[in-house]
């Protein structure tokens, strides 16, 4: 009698854990569902780049997409300094093929939202890629934060914010947060006049190696057909 | 006067050593946009580093016609005050030397007007010049390398930075530029007349100008605290590149470039007053000594 409890209750163990990661597995399939909805679009953008070394205006730019990986950013005026990991920004990416592992990491809270969290796990051992993790609102099915870690480029952290375009999984903001190295000329290569505006010791600010690109995105023109010479 | 400054300009136009300076400078930036022309990226990699881990720049687009003036000014704005030294630097002492200071003096001007007339001769001289240098080094370039934002890559105290200016806020950075040159470089010339005037033959003040100016920019770029504390701020070449301020472009506290602004006017305006004192104190050096000069001997 007591045996029997024991193997009901291990039934009832396995099945909730099932249960759990079959909920997971629709949770992550219906958001791939809802983003694979956009086949291509064109939006415009406003980039601002926050690294503690360069020092650039916020950049007008144009940022394209067609099905199923075709991504590309460019400046609509004067010179832009694109971050290497800004097909990150494409949230296709995100699933670029179907072979990994979904893993349950339980809930968590952003901005009041309770958010699935979801690991996914490459299961080629070759790739770039070595762990994606996705906070998606399980209501809604959208993205709302993603971590990934590469083989060559350190993690990229991406933070979304949905409004007009929510139905199609598109953001209105995204925040990408990456590893910057450390910049520095030799002194003397470029003959600096000193105004006296230099801080001799290196402030917190000027050590922090995270760098930020924010996106503001208007104007999402969906599904109308792209041709392919724009990501040439 | 103004007969007495044909004269003069006259003078200096006839001088073969003149066409020293202006063939000089085009040499030297048709060298730069052949170089940058065929390898400009090897620079741009340089300066990035490792940025390019991070970040994609359309390299071409980056090498343009701002910018390559930009590095071109940064290289000959060391070496133009050695070409302004060989004119400046003969304004008395090439009299002396041909045996015609006598006969100058005896002219009905007086030895101030004299002087005073040499040194615009110089001021003018050194102007074309700086125009010659903007025609090549400015318009050519954009004329080759085409128009975009412009790169500024600084070391500013212990950390590196990179600026990027639009470029429909560049144009009169390099007025400015331009116009802070000219009075770095007259610094240069009043220096030249002064020694002219001590000088018997042209090549001692001119060699003794350009010794100075190179003692001055080396200590200047020693980069070490205790010189740049005590001895930099007393030294008249630490503000002949000043002109850099104008492209310093003063930033939001986000980083981001404010459009049409100055990271420290304060600092480039205090370093033109500087620049126009010792312009003062050489020219009234000059103008004493040239007063008290035997001539007779």
């Amino acid at each position: 009698m007591k045996k029997n409890k024991i193997y009901l209750l291990l039934i009832i163990i396995a099945l909730g854990q099932s249960a759990i990661a079959q909920d997971i597995q629709v949770i992550v399939s219906n958001t791939k569902a809802k983003i694979e909805r956009v086949k291509d679009y064109h939006a415009d953008g406003k980039m601002r780049t926050n690294v503690t070394f360069l020092k650039l205006p916020i950049a007008k730019v144009s940022l394209y997409f067609k099905n199923p990986n075709k991504f590309k950013l460019k400046s609509e005026k004067g010179m832009s300094f694109v971050p290497k990991g800004s097909m990150n920004i494409n949230l296709n990416s995100l699933f670029t093929g179907n072979d990994f592992t979904i893993i349950d990491a339980g809930n968590e809270k952003i901005d009041n939202t309770i958010v699935r969290v979801a690991k996914l796990l490459p299961n080629n051992d070759n790739g770039d890629l070595v762990l994606t993790t996705l906070y998606i609102d399980p209501v809604h099915f959208l993205i709302l934060k993603s971590k990934t870690t590469t083989k060559e480029s350190g993690t990229y952290e991406l933070v979304m914010k949905y409004e007009k375009y929510s139905d199609y999984g598109l953001p209105d903001k995204i925040l990408f947060s990456f590893n910057t190295k450390d910049y520095k000329l030799p002194k003397g290569i470029t003959f600096d006049f000193d105004d006296g505006t230099a801080n001799s010791s290196v402030t917190k600010k000027q050590k922090d190696k995270k760098g930020e690109v924010e996106i503001l995105f208007s104007n999402y023109v969906i599904n109308k057909g792209l041709s392919d010479e724009i990501f040439k | 006067m103004l007969s007495l400054l044909q004269i003069e300009l006259y003078k200096i136009y006839r001088r073969p050593r003149t066409y020293i300076a202006f063939t000089a400078i085009t040499a030297i930036v048709l060298i730069f946009q052949f170089a940058f022309k065929s390898d400009g990226q090897s620079y741009m990699n340089l300066m990035l580093q490792n940025v390019q881990d991070n970040f994609e720049l359309d390299k071409s687009k980056a090498i343009n016609g701002y910018f390559m003036c930009y590095i071109i000014l940064n290289t000959l704005l060391v070496q133009v005050p050695i070409l302004v030294a060989l004119i400046a630097g003969d304004a008395i002492s090439g009299e002396a030397n041909m045996g015609t200071l006598r006969l100058l003096v005896t002219k009905p001007y007086s030895r101030t007007q004299l002087l005073v007339v040499k040194f615009f001769a110089s001021f003018i001289f050194t102007i074309l010049l700086l125009v010659w240098m903007a025609i090549l080094a400015l318009f050519l370039s954009l004329l080759l390398f085409g128009v975009d934002d412009m790169l500024i890559f600084r070391v500013k105290g212990e950390e590196s930075q990179i600026l990027q200016i639009t470029q429909d806020d560049i144009m009169w950075r390099y007025f400015a530029a331009f116009g802070y040159a000219t009075i770095a470089l007259t610094v240069i010339a009043s220096l030249g007349i002064l020694l002219s005037v001590y000088a018997e033959n042209s090549i001692g003040p001119i060699v003794a100008t350009v010794c100075i100016v190179l003692f001055f920019t080396i200590v200047s770029n020693i980069n070490v605290p205790i010189i740049d504390k005590n001895i930099k701020p007393w030294l008249f070449t630490s503000y002949l590149v000043g002109w850099k301020g104008f492209f310093y472009i003063g930033v939001n506290p986000e980083g981001q470039p404010i459009k049409g602004s100055l990271e420290n006017w304060a600092s480039i305006r205090n370093s033109l007053y500087i620049l126009l004192a010792h312009i003062g104190v050489f020219l009234g050096m000059a103008v004493y000594s040239f007063q008290k000069k035997d001539i007779l001997s």
